[in-house]
């Protein structure tokens, strides 16, 4: 026979009325916090965003198998420069998602060697160029350029790179040639923001040849001295200062010189918000927001935009004659 | 056995107390939850895990809470109309409040932080460019039905008026929703997801409401 246990002596038992709201107590704290949990938890789910990555671990660009990196200062800002960490995990580039974080997170896929550019329309060399046959060109020169977003933000980036100019001229254009198209590559494995119909895939952005001729525009393939990380659109990107940022295109596979203006991806997009010379100007506003003023990352208060983001003495003689208001 | 039926019934539990109602974990349990995100901002501004631009970041989240909770603040009725659910009518008001607490929080981010009080731009802003009008109209409606969520409007305006005043949930929570649209650059999937889920909610509330007026123009006729 199973022996009961003994009765608790009663100093032991709680008084019962004590005993219910103890356990009403107990039971509407765990109910509180199950609330609070489920609420919280899906509402942080939806509206938060994961701190951004840390900046990616690039490998240092071989300079010793490069020409010498040349030092020319003329067009470079004095302005404090952006950190390598937000330059490399602040990015707009879609082909690897939408948020800012995202390109850093999903870029590490692509893979830049081996990588070939094919020049081909009206230039008297058509050719496909390996590029590291490219790099071997030029000498590689560090610039100092605002880069204004059509967002209205800005950063100061040190990139490293050649003049489009020197690769312009060394292709040889033919005199039909009144443009210049460049295309990002196509292939929604590696991009996965491919897979969605964002944009007309792939990127394709584009200049008037005498825009590309211009000293300050640059064919970069790093930044602060190292290889271009993957979302700065390695291995070879266009950076053309006065121009909202994303005329600077990326992760380029093919140069085409054409007699046509080509069709621009955002301005396929969205006509009125973007046109094809996208030039920086704070007089005309982007229909949705003003791009009177832009704020710097890093920096608590708004600056004022300037015309051609600061580099008119160089460029405005380029649109002589043109109406401001065309030049969005 | 026997000891089981000679056994005094169990004491039922005392009647609940005032304050207690069923539910009654609801309303704190959604109050605690819904500054989940406020605090993780904190946190992250504290560590500089908001990112590279964290103005922006601070003023899309608030906005993105404020309008979850309307969003949540108009499927109430719909679920208990629907499904017969009455836990969600009880905590429409705090859903509501929490809604403009965001989305005033949002505002006075873009007024302070983003421009600085800069009265010409956010002037401009305002007059000029839809997203940020119909954003700004929003809040503007929605502040008489904060102010008269207490009980005693209700009792003042009395219930018919002012339940006709808060009907203006309705299209502050559109222009809301138009407004999140209207901001994004290329991508409309995100915005758009809480639109058709608001467009449903808003389809089952005039749906009841014609079919309401029907009846009762039968009945009168």
């Amino acid at each position: 026979m199973r022996r009961l246990p003994k009765d608790s002596p009663s100093s032991e038992i709680t008084p019962e009325p004590l005993f219910w709201r103890r356990r009403e107590f107990m039971k509407n704290a765990g109910l509180i916090g199950g609330t609070a949990l489920v609420t919280g938890g899906s509402l942080q789910w939806l509206v938060g965003k994961s701190p951004p990555p840390d900046a990616p671990d690039t490998p240092p660009l071989p300079i010793a198998q490069l020409p010498s990196v040349a030092q020319h200062g003329q067009y470079d800002t004095a302005e404090p420069l952006n950190s390598f960490k937000d330059v490399s995990t602040y990015n707009n580039y879609y082909e690897f998602g939408l948020d800012k974080g995202d390109p850093s997170d999903n870029a590490s896929g692509l893979r830049t060697r081996p990588w070939t550019i094919t020049v081909e329309g009206e230039v008297a060399n058509p050719q496909v160029i390996d590029i590291d046959t490219l790099l071997q060109w030029f000498p590689l020169e560090e610039r100092i350029y605002r880069m204004r977003c059509v967002e209205a933000w800005s950063m100061v980036v040190p990139w490293l790179g050649f003049q489009l100019s020197d690769l312009v001229k060394r292709l040889e254009p033919t005199a039909k040639a009144k443009f210049i198209e460049f295309t990002t590559l196509f292939d929604p494995k590696q991009m996965p923001g491919q897979r969605f119909p964002v944009l007309e895939w792939p990127y394709v952005e584009g200049l008037r040849l005498d825009e590309a001729l211009s000293p300050l525009t640059m064919m970069v393939v790093g930044l602060y001295g190292k290889m271009l990380p993957n979302q700065n659109g390695a291995p070879l990107r266009l950076v053309v200062p006065w121009k909202y940022g994303f005329k600077g295109i990326k992760s380029i596979v093919k140069i085409r010189f054409t007699e046509q203006q080509p069709r621009t991806s955002w301005a396929l997009a969205a006509p009125d918000e973007y046109g094809f010379y996208a030039n920086v100007n704070p007089a005309v506003d982007h229909p949705r927001w003003s791009q009177a003023t832009e704020r710097r990352i890093g920096e608590l208060q708004r600056r004022k935009t300037l015309p051609f983001n600061g580099y008119g003495e160089w460029v405005a003689d380029l649109y002589a004659g043109m109406d401001p208001r065309r030049l969005y | 056995m026997a000891v089981a039926t000679e056994a005094e019934p169990r004491p039922a539990p005392p009647a609940r107390r005032r304050g207690s109602a069923p539910y009654g974990w609801l309303k704190p349990g959604i109050l605690l939850g819904a500054f989940v995100p406020v605090a993780s901002m904190v946190q992250r501004a504290a560590s500089g895990g908001l990112g590279a631009n964290p103005i922006a970041e601070v003023e899309n989240e608030l906005g993105l809470a404020a309008l979850i909770f309307l969003v949540a603040a108009t499927a109430c009725t719909p679920f208990r109309r629907l499904f017969g659910w009455t836990w969600p009518v009880r905590i429409r008001r705090e859903l509501g409040l929490i809604a403009f607490f965001y989305a005033l929080t949002h505002f006075l981010t873009y007024l302070v932080l983003d421009q600085f009080f800069d009265w010409g731009a956010i002037a401009a802003d305002i007059l000029k460019r839809p997203f940020i009008t119909v954003g700004f109209t929003a809040l503007v409606l929605l502040t008489p039905l904060a102010i008269t969520s207490t009980n005693s409007w209700v009792k003042r305006l009395g219930f018919k008026r002012w339940q006709r005043l808060h009907w203006l949930l309705y299209p502050a929570v559109a222009l809301a929703a138009v407004h999140f649209i209207w901001r994004v650059k290329a991508d409309i999937r995100q915005p758009l997801t809480y639109a058709l889920i608001l467009a449903a909610l808003l389809a089952v509330r005039l749906v009841l409401y014609l079919r309401k007026r029907y009846a009762a123009g039968e009945t009168l006729s």
